[in-house]
């Protein structure tokens, strides 16, 4: 009946059901067509890829596309990643994760994924929000919002992923919404590409429970509020601190070359110890 | 295991574990320090580059079983070390393992706990964390070396076990073994035998991931090799996809028991001593089961009818071999380094066959010979 | 002239597409569901398509309008 084929459609997992589990307006699977796009457009096979994933709503990305996947336990998406990519550096290992999988329960591994500059393309979907579990506060959800488990609103100040990957040493360092699809893609590419650890922060949306809590009703009103809120690296750096208050900064935020632990690794082989 | 006429070495029971999993094809180490196990990361360390494997510290031990799981499913025959803390923290991911049935050690130098206890003393009070320490059924392998070369012989046998039936394997040991020097003479490579995990024989288009084969255990091939396939630790259907639909749940847990315990039979492992006419066995395993050789031998040359059954596999436990002991023997004795965790295995099975008598010591020192003997002495009559 | 199709079986009635087409081509039926209004309209930049969150848009570019804009950037 399909005259012309959706390009995502030729990586969709034919023995899978569809639509998908994501909720109606769910940022989840516009970030799944972008990288799949992305990856049509690159030099990698399907049989190259390996797409990982930890726990929660993004954790059910990687059982949809036929790549090699695996879904992993919660927050230690990055530990399994490490292991395959120094197990056989030609795959090309992208971790996907949420923001409470990637900097709560998983903070230590990313911190340390990103210190040691393994060869990683991993993307944080961050719709502030545990999703899966009935819209609890997590590591990115703002002060003062109302959540399930913040019933007198969130006394918690909310972490900057990108800063976090910054500090700890990440070379590419991104962020988009997923409402700037194009930019997406083109951060995609550019992580995909980059040598090292990446980081690409999607802004997204959780329209079950963030809206709730942001009164945007709708996926709509959440997608203008990524549009009206969102600012470029370059613009945001003639504004000073007090004006970039809940502004979403977005574009490539460091981008920087240090040798990869596989390079350094590579240089060891065949050493023996006299010991 | 054939053995070549070598020279003998002398080896720490840490490195005689690193020799068998090099030679068993290990190529990925991943680990955090912990004593009393650090010597088995810090030996990979060295070795692993001129093996042209990886080495690779991680941030912690959940990590470190992750990074193995891993490299497991890219292909590597990978493990890690640690002790009882870091042992917990792996539960988590030993799980996993079981679960997404992916190959991989897992070695546990055991120190005396709870929490960080008694880091430099040995013990033996892992021995119900390893077999339930994850949460959820779960079948598991645990093998317990009582010698150096022991320690070695059955780090290879963890890999093939783990491989042959595509499942975590723990290396249950104590630090005394871990830490003994011992000569040994160490096999060539090529008079062992090695197993690798079964590799899909269709080509990707019909490959069907976690399909029993008809022995339990599913085809695996490496990530990379052209079978895209998904791991999941969530319950699956054939395809490895989530599943919840009942008639699909419980076959996969059966299949994951039933894969194991087809094989009881191949997997009754111990040394026998003078068991024959014992009015009394011992059942002991680790080092311990080396001071009640002692504690026998010293008894039969005072007289007394007393054997020995050193356990080498902990978990399954071997309910056919304890069966027939306890058919046989007046009483056993089974003493352990730890409240009793063995000994109530050995219980729950004898259904009052004969007496089960235990000797157990929690001070963070070995169980002597003499104080084996003794008890021999007391209750032999 | 660009065609936009739409699957009705996958799609969630988010309404996304509706709202940021920048020429007003869709439109919400009854039940909220996007249906074409003005298919005239279409340029095919394919931002309906792309952010979708559930697939359930193709749009079939008119080989003779063709242009490479909707091709993925990092390119």
């Amino acid at each position: 009946m399909r005259e012309a084929e959706h390009l995502v459609h030729k990586y969709l997992r034919s023995s899978k059901r569809f639509p998908h589990i994501w909720c109606s307006g769910c940022g989840i699977g516009i970030f799944m067509q972008a990288l799949v796009r992305v990856i049509d457009q690159s030099e990698y096979s399907k049989d190259d890829i390996v797409l990982i994933s930890g726990i929660g709503c993004s954790g059910r990305l990687p059982v949809y596309v036929d790549f090699n996947t695996l879904h992993t336990t919660h927050g230690r998406a990055l530990t399994f990643a490490t292991g395959i990519k120094l197990a056989n550096p030609r795959l090309k290992v992208i971790t996907v994760m949420g923001d409470g999988d990637a900097v709560a329960i998983g903070g230590n591994h990313f911190i340390h994924a990103a210190r040691r500059n393994v060869e990683i393309a991993s993307f944080i979907l961050n719709n502030n929000v545990y999703g899966m579990t009935g819209g609890q506060s997590s590591p990115t959800t703002p002060h003062g919002a109302i959540t399930a488990s913040a019933p007198y609103g969130n006394i918690e100040p909310d972490f900057d992923i990108c800063r976090l990957a910054e500090a700890a040493g990440a070379v590419l360092v991104a962020r988009s919404t997923v409402y700037h699809t194009r930019l997406l893609e083109r951060l995609i590419g550019m992580a995909l590409k980059k040598k090292g650890f990446s980081v690409l922060e999607v802004v997204s949306q959780c329209t079950t429970y963030t809206g709730r809590f942001l009164q945007l009703n709708s996926p709509v009103e959440m997608l203008k509020w990524q549009k009206d809120n969102a600012i470029t690296v370059e613009k945001a750096k003639q504004l000073s601190d007090t004006e970039l208050e809940g502004k979403i900064v977005i574009g490539v935020l460091v981008n920087r070359e240090r040798p990869n632990y596989h390079e350094q690794y590579q240089s060891l082989l065949g050493k023996k110890s006299k010991v | 295991m054939k053995k070549a006429v070598r020279k003998q070495v002398l080896l720490q029971g840490n490195e005689a574990c690193v020799e068998g999993a090099l030679m068993a094809g290990c190529r990925f180490y991943a680990g955090y320090p912990i004593t009393p196990a650090t010597e088995i990361m810090e030996i990979m360390a060295r070795k692993m580059p001129g093996a042209s494997g990886v080495f690779i510290q991680m941030e912690d031990e959940i990590a470190s079983l992750g990074a193995v799981i891993g490299a497991s499913l890219a292909g590597s025959k990978s493990m890690t070390a640690t002790s009882g803390p870091g042992f917990s923290l792996m539960q988590e991911h030993i799980g996993y393992a079981s679960m997404a049935e992916v190959p991989c050690v897992i070695v546990d130098v055991m120190r005396a706990g709870p929490s960080t206890g008694l880091p430099t003393q040995p013990s033996q009070s892992d021995v119900m964390q390893s077999r339930w320490g994850t949460h959820g059924d779960h079948p598991i392998i645990v093998l317990a070396p009582s010698s150096v070369y022991e320690f070695f012989e059955l780090t290879v046998q963890a890999f093939n076990l783990s491989e042959r039936y595509r499942t975590p394997v723990i290396l249950l040991v104590d630090e005394l073994v871990a830490h003994m020097r011992e000569g040994v003479i160490l096999p060539t490579r090529d008079s062992l035998e090695i197993e690798d995990r079964p590799h899909p024989t269709v080509p990707p288009e019909w490959y069907i991931p976690y399909a029993d084969p008809g022995t339990g255990v599913p085809a695996m091939p490496a990530f990379g090799e052209g079978y895209r396939y998904h791991v999941t630790g969530l319950y699956h259907d054939v395809r490895g996809y989530p599943t919840v639909r009942t008639d699909e749940v419980e076959p996969l847990i059966h299949r994951l028991f039933n894969k194991i315990s087809k094989d009881y039979d191949r997997l009754q492992w111990f040394d026998a001593f003078a068991t024959e006419d014992a009015k009394i066995t011992i059942i002991a395993y680790g080092c311990v089961a080396r001071a009640a050789l002692r504690a026998v031998q010293q008894a039969r040359e005072k007289g007394l009818k007393v054997g020995l059954i050193n356990l080498k596999i902990l978990w399954p436990f071997m309910r056919r071999t304890i069966s027939g002991i306890l058919e046989n023997s007046a009483k056993v004795l089974v003493p352990e380094l730890n409240i009793g965790q063995i000994s109530r295995e050995v219980k729950r099975i004898n259904q009052s066959r004969c007496e089960v008598l235990t000797l157990n010591k929690v001070d963070g020192t070995p169980i002597k010979p003499a104080e084996i003997l003794r008890t021999l002495e007391e209750v032999y009559s | 002239m660009n065609r936009v199709e739409i699957y009705r079986g996958w799609c969630k009635q988010c309404g996304i597409c509706i709202a940021f087409c920048p020429h007003q081509v869709l439109e919400a039926d009854d039940s909220g569901y996007p249906v074409v209004r003005n298919p005239e309209k279409c340029t095919g930049c394919l931002l309906c398509e792309m952010r979708c969150p559930d697939f359930a848009i193709v749009v079939n570019k008119d080989e003779e309008s063709r242009e490479e804009t909707g091709s993925p950037a990092g390119k």
